[in-house]
C-alpha cells in the first residue's frame, strides 16, 4: 500500500490542530480524580487565543534572545514533527537515513533555546530551572538513543520512516521486549515534557520548577508559542510511543485510525491518572528514575539481540 | 528558682506591678539564664517606657512542668549586655527591643532591623524595608537567591535569601516586616473601641487566638470571670480554628509535593470547618465571636445538632482523604527526613506549637498552663521525635482527629447559664499575661495597665516568633527545591510576626 504526500500532509496538519488537546484531557481526567468537574476540554485552545491577543512585555535586562528563543523552539520542533511518522503505514513528510538523529537534535535545540532565553533574563530563578533541564535531558539522551538503537537493530533499517513504514514487522519482538522498551519510553516521555513525577506543570512554586520557571518572564503570544510548543512536543513523544504500541498488534486495515486514536487517548488519560496518583520525586532522586529509564532500555536492546 | 528575683503567676491572671521586684540588671540576666537553664521558656521579653530617661525590662519565663510562670523585671538606660550568646532564643526579642525603645544589647550577634516601623526621629528612605545586610557566602559555586517579597500565588509578603551551592542550601536568611501595622503601639491609652478588631486581625487566620488572649488579659485586669457556657463556646471556636487550619495545611502539604486529591478534598474540607465557625457567628474566620467578659453568641439546641452532625461528616471525609497521603509511598518518600529539626535545636532556639511537639518536646498550653474550658475538658497533647516534615503533618494529623473528638464532647456537654458578663473598669498599676495555643502555637499577650486604669503597654507575641528562625534552620543542608514545603510545614504568619 502506498500512501503518498496528500496523507501525510493531512495528517501532520491533525497533529498540529491536536496537539493543545492533549493537555486538556490531561486537566479533565486530573480534576476527575480530585473530585472537581474541571476546566473545558478546549482550554488550552482558549488559553492560547488569549494569550495572543495580548501585548509583548520584556524586562530591560533582556537582548534578543528572549524574543527569538520561543520561535525558535517551536521551529525546531515543527521541523522534528515532519521526521516522525504519525500513523502506522504512512511516511513522513520528510525522511532521510539517520533522520531519527537529526530528530531528536532538533528537540535538542529547540531546548537550547528555551534555555538560553531564560538566562537571558538574568533571573536566579530562572539560571535555576535552565540548569535542572539541561543536566536531566542530558541524562534522559542516553535512554532516548538506546532505545532507537534497539528499534534500528531489530528492522535493519536506518530511518524511521523505513522503521515503521516500510518494514512489515518492524519490531518482530515478543511482548516482553516491547512492555520494557515501552516503559522506558514513558518514562523519559514524563520526564522530557516536565510532568510529574519530574516536575509538576501545575505548581506555582517557582524554587521546585523545572520548565516552567525557565519560562515565567515570557508573556502574551510568546508564552502562547511556548505553551502551543510544549503540547506539541508531548504530542511527537506520544506518538513515537504510539507508533510502537501498534507495530506489535495485527493490522486491522479500515479500524486502524480508531486503535490510534484509541491508543492516543489512552496514553493521555495514563499520564493525567499518574498525575493524580503520585506525588512529584525529590529533585535529587529524579536523575535515579532517568538512569532507570536508561537500564531498562539497554535490558530491552540486550534481550532483542 | 530564688522566689525573692521574680514574681510567680499563672496563665490568665493579673497581679499589682509593684509586687514584680526590680531587679538591678546583672542578677535581672543571671536570673532569666538560670531559669532557661532549669527548664524555662521565654515567652516574652520587652521594654515599657517608664521615665524619659530609663525602661523597664519584663521577661515572662514559662514554666510548662509547674504550669508556672514567672515574671522577671529591671531597669534599663542606653544600653545592657546581650544575652543572646548565652541563650539564643532571645536573639529577636532583644533586635526588637532595641529597634522599638532604642536601648542597645551590646554584643548582640546580629542586630538587625526587625520591622522597619517608621519611628519619628529615625531618618529612613521610604520603601526601605528589608533594605539590610544579608550574611553572605563567598566564592565560585556559591549563588544567592532572592525570593519575594512579592510572590507567585496568594500569600503574604516576605524576603528569603538563599545561600546555594548548586541546589544545596547553605544558609536561608528570613527578613520580614512588610506588614508592620503598630498594633502594640495602637493600644496604648487603650483599650480603644477599634481594639477588638485590631486583635481579630492581629494574624487574620488565627482571630480566635489572638481575641481569646486579649480577652483573658481584659477579664483578668477587670477581675471579672467568663461565665462557663461562654468558656466552653471559646473552646470549640479555637478547636475549630486549629481544625479548618490544619486540615488546610495538610492539602497544602500535599499539594506541594503535587499529590492532588488530598490536596483538593482538603481544601473543600477546611471550607467545611470554616463554615461551622460561621453558622456560629456568621464570620468564617470566626470574628465578631469573642468579647471581653464572654461571647456574643449562644448555642441553642438546634444549632448543637447542626454542628455535630456536621463535624461527625467532616471527621469521616477528612479521615479518607488524608488516609490517602500516609497510604502513598511517593507523598513519605518526599515527607521523610526533610527539614530536621532536632530536639535540642528547637529547645534552645524556643520553639513552639505543632513544629515544636513535632521535635520530640512535650509542650502544650492547653496541657500546661490551661485555663476555661480546657481546666475541666483535657486534650491529649500529640508528641512525635522525628522533627522532619513528616512528623510536623502527622502532628497536625494527631491533633485534628482529638480536636474533632474534643470538640463532639464539649457539644454533648455544654455548661448551661449566661454567655456574656459586662466588663468592668480595669484595676490600676496591674499586669495580666494571657497565654492561649493557637493552631501554630503559643500565644502570648502581656498587657499592663497605669494609673487610670488604661493600658500603658500591650506586648503581643504570635507564636511565628518564635518559629521563624526554626524554618531557617531547617533548610540548612537542604535541596533549595524542597523549600516550599518546609515552608509550608510549618506555616508561619508573616502579619503575626509584623504586627
Amino acid at each position: 500500500m502506498k500512501i503518498g504526500i496528500p496523507a501525510s500532509l493531512i495528517l501532520y496538519l491533525f497533529s498540529l490542530m491536536a496537539a493543545p488537546l492533549v493537555p486538556g484531557i490531561i486537566n479533565r481526567v486530573k480534576a476527575r480524580f480530585g473530585g472537581r468537574r474541571g476546566q473545558p476540554l478546549l482550554q488550552p485552545y482558549y488559553d492560547l487565543a488569549r494569550l495572543i491577543r495580548k501585548g509583548f512585555v520584556y524586562s530591560r535586562t533582556t537582548t534578543a534572545l528572549i524574543y527569538w528563543g520561543p520561535l525558535l523552539q517551536l521551529a525546531a520542533l515543527g521541523t522534528a514533527l515532519t521526521l516522525l511518522p504519525l500513523f502506522p503505514g504512512v511516511p513522513p513528510l520528510l525522511s532521510m537515513p539517520g533522520d531519527y538523529i537529526l530528530l531528536f537534535y532538533l528537540l535538542a535545540l529547540g531546548r537550547l533555546f528555551t534555555i538560553l532565553a531564560a538566562m537571558d533574563t538574568g533571573s536566579a530563578f530562572e539560571g535555576m530551572g535552565a540548569n535542572r533541564e539541561a543536566l536531566f535531558s542530558a541524562l534522559a539522551e542516553p535512554a532516548l538513543f538506546i532505545i532507537l538503537a534497539t528499534l534500528v537493530h531489530r528492522s535493519g533499517f536506518l530511518s524511521l520512516s523505513q522503521i515503521f513504514v516500510e518494514s512489515s514487522a518492524p519490531l518482530a519482538l515478543p511482548g516482553a521486549e516491547v512492555m520494557i522498551l515501552m516503559a522506558a519510553l514513558y518514562l523519559i516521555l514524563l520526564s522530557e515534557n516536565a510532568r510529574i513525577p519530574v516536575d509538576d506543570p501545575n505548581t506555582h512554586l517557582e524554587l521546585t520548577m523545572i520548565h516552567e520557571v525557565m519560562v515565567l518572564d515570557h508573556a502574551g503570544p510568546d508564552l502562547a508559542v511556548i505553551q502551543y510548543g510544549v503540547s506539541l512536543k508531548l504530542w511527537l513523544f506520544m506518538i513515537l510511543l504510539c507508533q510502537i504500541v501498534l507495530s506489535v498488534l495485527p493490522n486491522l486495515g479500515v479500524l486502524m485510525p480508531l486503535l490510534w486514536l484509541a491508543a492516543l487517548l489512552i496514553i493521555t488519560i495514563s499520564i493525567g491518572i499518574v498525575e493524580s496518583t503520585m506525588a512529584r520525586l525529590q529533585m535529587r532522586r529524579v536523575p535515579q528514575l532517568l538512569v532507570a529509564a536508561s537500564a531498562l532500555a539497554l535490558v530491552a536492546y540486550i534481550v532483542s539481540r | 528558682m530564688k522566689s525573692s528575683d521574680h514574681l510567680l503567676t499563672h496563665n490568665g491572671f493579673a497581679f499589682p506591678f509593684n509586687k514584680c521586684p526590680i531587679l538591678p540588671l546583672p542578677r535581672f540576666q543571671e536570673g532569666v539564664l538560670q531559669q532557661v537553664h532549669d527548664g524555662g521558656r521565654v515567652s516574652a521579653l520587652f521594654a515599657m517606657p517608664q521615665s524619659t530617661a530609663s525602661h523597664l525590662l519584663v521577661a515572662v519565663i514559662s514554666h510548662d512542668l509547674e504550669g508556672l510562670l514567672a515574671v522577671l523585671a529591671t531597669e534599663a538606660a542606653q544600653h545592657f549586655p546581650s544575652l543572646t550568646p548565652a541563650c539564643p532564643q532571645v536573639h529577636l526579642f532583644e533586635r526588637e527591643i532595641f529597634e522599638q525603645m532604642g536601648i542597645k544589647p551590646r554584643n548582640h550577634p546580629w542586630l538587625k532591623p526587625v520591622r522597619f516601623p517608621q519611628t519619628p526621629g529615625v531618618k529612613r528612605k521610604k520603601n526601605a524595608v528589608g533594605v539590610m545586610d544579608f550574611y553572605r557566602l563567598e566564592g565560585e559555586q556559591i549563588h544567592e537567591v532572592a525570593v519575594g517579597p512579592v510572590h507567585a500565588g496568594v500569600i503574604e509578603p516576605g524576603h528569603f535569601r538563599f545561600q546555594c551551592q548548586g541546589e544545596l542550601v547553605h544558609h536561608l536568611e528570613i527578613s520580614l516586616g512588610y506588614q508592620h501595622r503598630g498594633i502594640e503601639e495602637h493600644l496604648s491609652g487603650g483599650p480603644w473601641p477599634a481594639t477588638l478588631y485590631q486583635m481579630e486581625a492581629a494574624a487574620g487566620d488565627t482571630s480566635i487566638g489572638h481575641t481569646l488572649a486579649y480577652c483573658q488579659n481584659m477579664e483578668a485586669l477587670s477581675g471579672v470571670r467568663a461565665p462557663a457556657r461562654a468558656q466552653a463556646i471559646r473552646g470549640l471556636a479555637l478547636e475549630l480554628e486549629r481544625l479548618a487550619n490544619h486540615i488546610g495545611d495538610l492539602g497544602a502539604l500535599a499539594g506541594d509535593v503535587g499529590f492532588l486529591p488530598t490536596a483538593t478534598y482538603c481544601g473543600a474540607i477546611r471550607g467545611d470547618l470554616l463554615n461551622m465557625t460561621a453558622v456560629v457567628c456568621g464570620s468564617r474566620l470566626g470574628r465578631g465571636l469573642l468579647l471581653p467578659g464572654g461571647v456574643a453568641f449562644d448555642l441553642d439546641d438546634r444549632l448543637i445538632k447542626t454542628l455535630l452532625s456536621r463535624l461527625k461528616k467532616a471527621q469521616q471525609d477528612v479521615t479518607s482523604a488524608v488516609a490517602l497521603l500516609w497510604d502513598s509511598s511517593s507523598v513519605l518518600s518526599r515527607f521523610e527526613g526533610t527539614g530536621r529539626i532536632t530536639q535540642a535545636q528547637a529547645e534552645e532556639i524556643g520553639m513552639v506549637g505543632p513544629a515544636v511537639r513535632a521535635s520530640g518536646v512535650e509542650q502544650d498550653v492547653r496541657h500546661d498552663h490551661p485555663t476555661g474550658i480546657y481546666q475541666l475538658f483535657q486534650v491529649p497533647m500529640a508528641v512525635l521525635t522525628q522533627g522532619d516534615v513528616h512528623s510536623r503533618a502527622m502532628v497536625r494529623w494527631l491533633e485534628i482527629q482529638r480536636s474533632l473528638a474534643f470538640c463532639q464532647d464539649l457539644l454533648a456537654h455544654l455548661p448551661e447559664g449566661e454567655v456574656l458578663m459586662p466588663l468592668k473598669n480595669l484595676a490600676s498599676w496591674h499586669m495580666a499575661i494571657s497565654l492561649v495555643e493557637g493552631w501554630r502555637g503559643e500565644i502570648c499577650h502581656v498587657a499592663c495597665s497605669d494609673a487610670k486604669g488604661k493600658v500603658s503597654r500591650y506586648k503581643i507575641v504570635d507564636p511565628s516568633f518564635h518559629n521563624w528562625f526554626g524554618l531557617a534552620l531547617a533548610l540548612r543542608g537542604q535541596a533549595i527545591s524542597d523549600f516550599p514545603l518546609c515552608n509550608k510545614s510549618f506555616n508561619l504568619s508573616y502579619c503575626g510576626f509584623d504586627l
